[in-house]
Order: C-alpha cells, then sequence, then structure tokens
C-alpha cells in the first residue's frame, strides 16, 4: 500500500500547499517521488520518533498539515505521549501514518508489529482511525485527511491484488462486499481481500453478507447492516488486531445499546505469540486462526449447525 | 502588596525591576493564596520571563515553556502584562481555574500547549520555528527548559533536530538552577556541564546570569541564529530560605513564611 499512498500523495500534495510530510528515516524505495516533488516540506525528522511527532504538532499548531510516517509501532506505541499532550489535547490535525498495521512486518518481528495500535490510539476521543484494504482506497482517503479538522491515523498494509471478478466498491467507512444470507461477516483490514476472495470461492451455500470497516470509531451502524444482521444474525467480526481495545468489543456494545438480537456473536481477533515462532504476515493469521481457511472453515462448521 | 494588574503599557511605565520586583510579589501570593508548591523553580525563572514578555517577545514571536511546572511564574507574568486578570490568579490551582498547575492546553490564548510532561517543549518549538521558516513568516520562537529536564532522551531528539534543519528562528533558554525533583542536578544525573555538551553538537552556546536583568535583555535582543541561552540561575531566588533548596521544589508557604519573604522582595 506504501506504493498507493506515495502515488495519492504526488497528486493530493501538489494542490495543499500547508502540507507537509515528515518519516522518521523510513521509504527507502518508496517514497523518493514524494520526496522529489515536496522539497523542503519533505522531512527526514531521523530515528527519533518522540521529536518527529511533537514536531509535527509544533507545525499544526501554526496551521499547516503534518503526515508522520514510520513503521506502524514506532509511531502509535513509542510516541504516544506525544500524540496525546501535544497532538490530541490540541485537536491537531496531524495525520499519523503506520505502515505495516497488524502482522504486516511478517518475519521481522514482534517489534516492528502493531496489533494494538487502534485500541491505544483510539482511547484519544477526537482522532480518527482509518483503515484502508485496499490499494485503490488511498486515493479516496488522502485527499480526505488531507482536508480533516482532527487527528487521524492512517494504518497501512499490504493488500492484495483482486481480479476483475471482484469489483472493489468506493471507498466508504463502511462498504458490503458480498450480499449473502445466514452468517454476516464483518471485515477490517488489508487482509480483508484475500478473505472475500476465500469466501467467494469457497462453495459455501450459501454465502455469508461480507461488510467491510474502515474507520474508527464506529460512528452509527448503517441500516443496511442492521438489516443484514436481523436477517442474518449470526455475525462474525475478523480484526488484524487485539481483542481488547477490537471492533468486536466496540460493535458489542453499540449491539447492546441499539437492541439488536443476535443468535450467535463471534470474533476472530489476533492472540500474539501463541507458539514463540515467527513468519510471514501470512503465517501470523494462520496461526490466530485469521487466514481465509480457517475463517471459511469456522462459517462451514457453524452454518451447518445453525 | 500589589493587588490590581499592572496597566497594559508597564514595559514604559516601570523600569524591569520595579516590574520584576511587583510580579515576584503577585506571585508569592498567588503561591500563598492557593497553598501549593513549585515556588523554587518559578523564581529561579521568572526574571527570564519578566525580561522575554516585557523587552523581547513581539506579536510575531512564539514562546514555549518548556519546564510547565514553572506556569506560576508564566501565569504571573501574563498577569503583569494585563493578558491574565488579578481575580484569575486568586483561582490558581483551585477547582474551576482555567489556570491548572501545569499550563492548560486551552482556555489561554497566549499558552500554545500543555506542558508539565518534561521534554516536549523543545520538540514543539521546533515544529512552530520549522512552520514559520516553511511558511516564510518572521518573528522568533522561544522555548524556556529546566535543567533536570535534560534527563529525559526526547530533548536530545530535539536538540539534533533543531541544529540538523538549521533553526535561526529558536531561541532556548535554559534555567540551569542545579536542583532536579528528589537531589542535585549532580547527584541525580549528571550532565554538567551541559553547556558543553550543546557545544559538543555544534550548538551556538552563551551563558548568563539568568538574574542580571539587563544582561539577559541585551543578550536575548541581539540573538539572530539557533542558540541555547544558559542561564545560571538559584532556585528560590530572592528568599533566603528558599534558596538552593531542594524542598522549595515542592513546599508551600507558611503565613509566617509568606510575610518574611514579602518583606525580603520589598527590602531588595
Ligand atoms: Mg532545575
Amino acid at each position: 500500500m506504501k506504493v498507493s499512498f506515495c502515488q495519492s500523495m504526488l497528486k493530493t500534495l501538489e494542490h495543499e500547499s500547508s502540507n507537509v510530510f515528515l518519516t522518521g528515516d523510513l521509504g527507502f524505495m518508496a517514497l523518493e517521488p514524494l520526496k522529489e516533488k515536496l522539497g523542503k516540506r519533505f522531512i527526514n525528522a531521523g530515528v527519533a520518533e518522540q521529536n518527529m511527532v511533537s514536531v509535527a504538532a509544533g507545525m499544526a499548531r501554526n496551521k499547516m498539515r503534518p503526515w508522520v510516517y514510520s513503521i506502524a509501532p514506532f509511531i502509535f506505541a513509542r510516541a504516544f505521549e506525544q500524540i496525546r499532550n501535544d497532538i490530541c489535547f490540541h485537536q491537531l490535525p496531524v495525520v499519523l501514518v503506520g505502515n505495516g498495521g497488524g502482522y504486516g512486518y511478517g518475519v521481522m518481528g514482534a517489534t516492528h508489529h502493531a496489533i494494538e495500535d487502534y485500541g491505544v490510539l483510539l482511547s484519544q476521543r477526537n482522532l480518527k482511525i482509518y483503515i484502508p484494504a485496499f490499494d485503490e482506497d488511498l486515493n479516496a482517503l488522502v485527499p480526505l485527511l488531507s482536508k480533516i479538522d482532527h487527528p487521524a491515523y492512517l494504518r497501512l498494509g499490504l493488500a492484495p491484488k483482486l481480479d476483475q471478478n471482484f469489483a472493489i466498491p468506493q471507498y466508504s467507512a463502511w462498504r458490503k462486499l458480498e450480499e449473502g444470507k445466514k452468517w454476516t461477516v464483518l471485515i477490517s483490514g488489508s487482509m480483508a481481500g484475500n478473505i472475500w476472495k476465500g469466501i467467494r470461492q469457497s462453495g459455501l451455500n450459501p454465502l455469508p453478507n461480507v461488510w467491510l470497516l474502515s474507520e474508527l470509531p464506529i460512528a452509527q451502524l448503517p441500516s443496511d447492516f442492521i438489516t443484514d444482521l436481523q436477517n442474518s444474525p449470526n455475525l462474525l467480526v475478523i480484526e488484524e488486531h487485539i481483542a481488547h481495545g477490537g471492533i468486536g468489543q466496540m460493535l458489542a456494545t453499540i449491539l447492546l445499546k441499539t437492541g439488536v438480537l443476535l443468535n450467535q456473536f463471534e470474533t476472530r481477533s489476533a492472540l500474539g505469540y501463541p507458539s514463540s515462532r515467527y513468519g510471514s504476515q501470512q503465517f501470523h493469521l494462520k496461526e490466530n486462526q485469521l487466514d481465509p481457511d480457517s475463517i471459511i472453515n469456522l462459517l462451514k462448521k457453524d452454518i451447518l449447525e445453525v | 502588596m500589589q493587588d490590581s494588574a499592572l496597566p497594559e503599557d508597564s514595559s514604559r511605565k516601570f523600569s524591569l525591576e520595579k516590574t520584576l520586583k511587583l510580579t515576584k510579589l503577585r506571585l508569592l501570593l498567588m503561591h500563598f493564596e492557593s497553598k501549593v508548591g513549585h515556588i523554587g523553580g518559578n523564581l529561579s525563572c521568572l526574571d527570564m520571563l519578566v525580561v522575554l514578555y516585557h523587552r523581547i517577545i513581539t506579536k510575531d514571536d512564539q514562546f514555549i515553556l518548556s519546564k510547565g511546572h514553572s506556569a506560576g511564574a508564566l501565569y504571573a507574568t501574563l498577569w503583569s502584562l494585563g493578558r491574565i486578570e488579578e481575580q484569575e490568579l486568586s483561582h490558581f490551582h483551585r477547582d474551576n481555574t482555567r489556570l491548572s498547575a501545569h499550563p492548560p492546553p486551552t482556555g489561554i490564548d497566549d499558552i500554545l500547549f500543555a506542558t508539565g510532561s518534561l521534554g516536549h517543549g523543545l520538540s514543539l518549538a521546533a515544529g512552530l520555528a520549522m512552520s514559520k521558516k516553511l511558511l516564510n513568516q518572521s518573528g522568533r520562537v522561544y522555548c524556556l527548559m529546566s535543567d533536570g529536564e535534560w534527563n529525559e532522551g526526547s530533548c536530545w531528539e530535539a536538540l539534533i533536530f533543531a541544529k540538523q534543519q538549521q533553526l535561526d528562528n529558536l531561541t532556548v533558554l535554559i534555567d540551569l538552577n542545579g536542583l532536579q525533583g528528589f537531589g542535585t542536578t549532580q547527584e541525580v544525573a549528571d550532565l554538567s556541564p551541559l553547556e558543553e555538551k550543546f557545544k559538543c553538537f555544534g550548538i551556538d552556546v552563551v551563558e548568563v546570569d539568568g538574574h542580571d536583568l539587563n544582561v539577559l535583555e541585551k543578550t536575548l535582543s541581539k540573538i539572530q541564529r539557533l542558540t541555547f541561552v544558559v542561564a545560571r540561575t538559584i532556585k528560590g531566588k530572592g528568599v533566603s530560605f528558599m534558596e538552593n533548596r531542594v524542598e522549595w521544589h515542592y513546599l508551600p508557604l507558611s503565613e509566617e513564611q509568606y510575610h518574611r519573604a514579602v518583606r525580603e522582595i520589598q527590602s531588595l
């Protein structure tokens, strides 16, 4: 996604002169065109994320629009107090760009993963999370983020290329990917494409409803989603994030308040490193039963029982 | 005892010395009424704040109090300029106040950022200075730091950044009072001589007596590059029983101590 991100940035920031890009010494073989285009407005702040985040806050205070880029954990975890005190206390329009949300950095290991990022960041009341699922989403998200009036976190991952049989709906906070019955599956993040593909090719009959969620916190449930839950009241929430502070928990509260009654409520979330073995993003997704096969097995088993 | 705000044109009406004395008395009253500490560190940097706000800072300039625990000194200084009302100061540190013990994120236009967690201010100031450069805006950014604050690694990140980006519109003042939270700076985490450390990074350093108003004014008005002003100061300056004593980082004033302190300041 970082290449699509860079391309969208090139298009958008050309017209937005108040935007400024800070990187924590990352972007080799990806952000060079942006560096060239932005000139002085591209700042390599060095390997010093705490400083970088506060510098961005200072620039935003003087009406600039900073984008702060690093590997996801080096922003959300390393510089959390700077995010809280310097950006969020003052509701400044800084976009924190975390590359490699979830297990995105694969065998680089646990220090490079971010399976707690949005749970931690959602503790900040005025910060909004954006989780693109497809490369195409960046074309809509970058222009949107260049005009926000609040802090934001953009969680980038590695999205699969889908063939023409998959019509990716235009970016929106909520999107319906698949029309189905019995089960309603809600996915978030860059693994959505692979799970969508897996479900469609699984031979499940009927297919479940498949929904994609790309913005947090959840402001309101779309009425179509509620209708799907009423007609297909077995909900499965899949996220590349720990359960605590995640979408499943958030949704449970909202559903209780809304009074939507479910038959089943299942969640699949990241467990961490249960085997103390490390590998690619796919390896970790599989170990956490977040891969397409595990999801389909769950649906197969439970759909029979429903 | 001064009990009304100085007029807005006080900088012309009073000498710096007189302004400082009145502000110091008001600061003591504020701490006494509210029964709160942090007086020592307020007195060590009040002279710098008075010089900055009455002689140096213009409407194009910006200021960050990185040593947020000296908010009292900042509030008193803003009072001396008529930017914080007299009655507001009597709410310092109490329920329903705008004046929390550390600078608040909202409510006071002169305060750009909530500080109090050490090691943020220099980065914030660097961000302000950097944006001024990118936007071709005039004016300088001033950042007042403590000496104990340099224990924080993020200060060094900010120093490296400011130097690398050649932030020639940034002036950093360090309140070198030699004391920090639980001991002297030498006992806790010895960075002395701090000015030499800065110089090793290629920073321009000016060393001054942080209580010499004329030297402070002259020095600060001349600076045109990225400069660290290392100001030797005395924690609790002007009150004999407070000077250089670590407990005055925290202690409130008893009635007797307050009156003694007022007498000492008035006799200066
Ligand atoms: Mg000190």
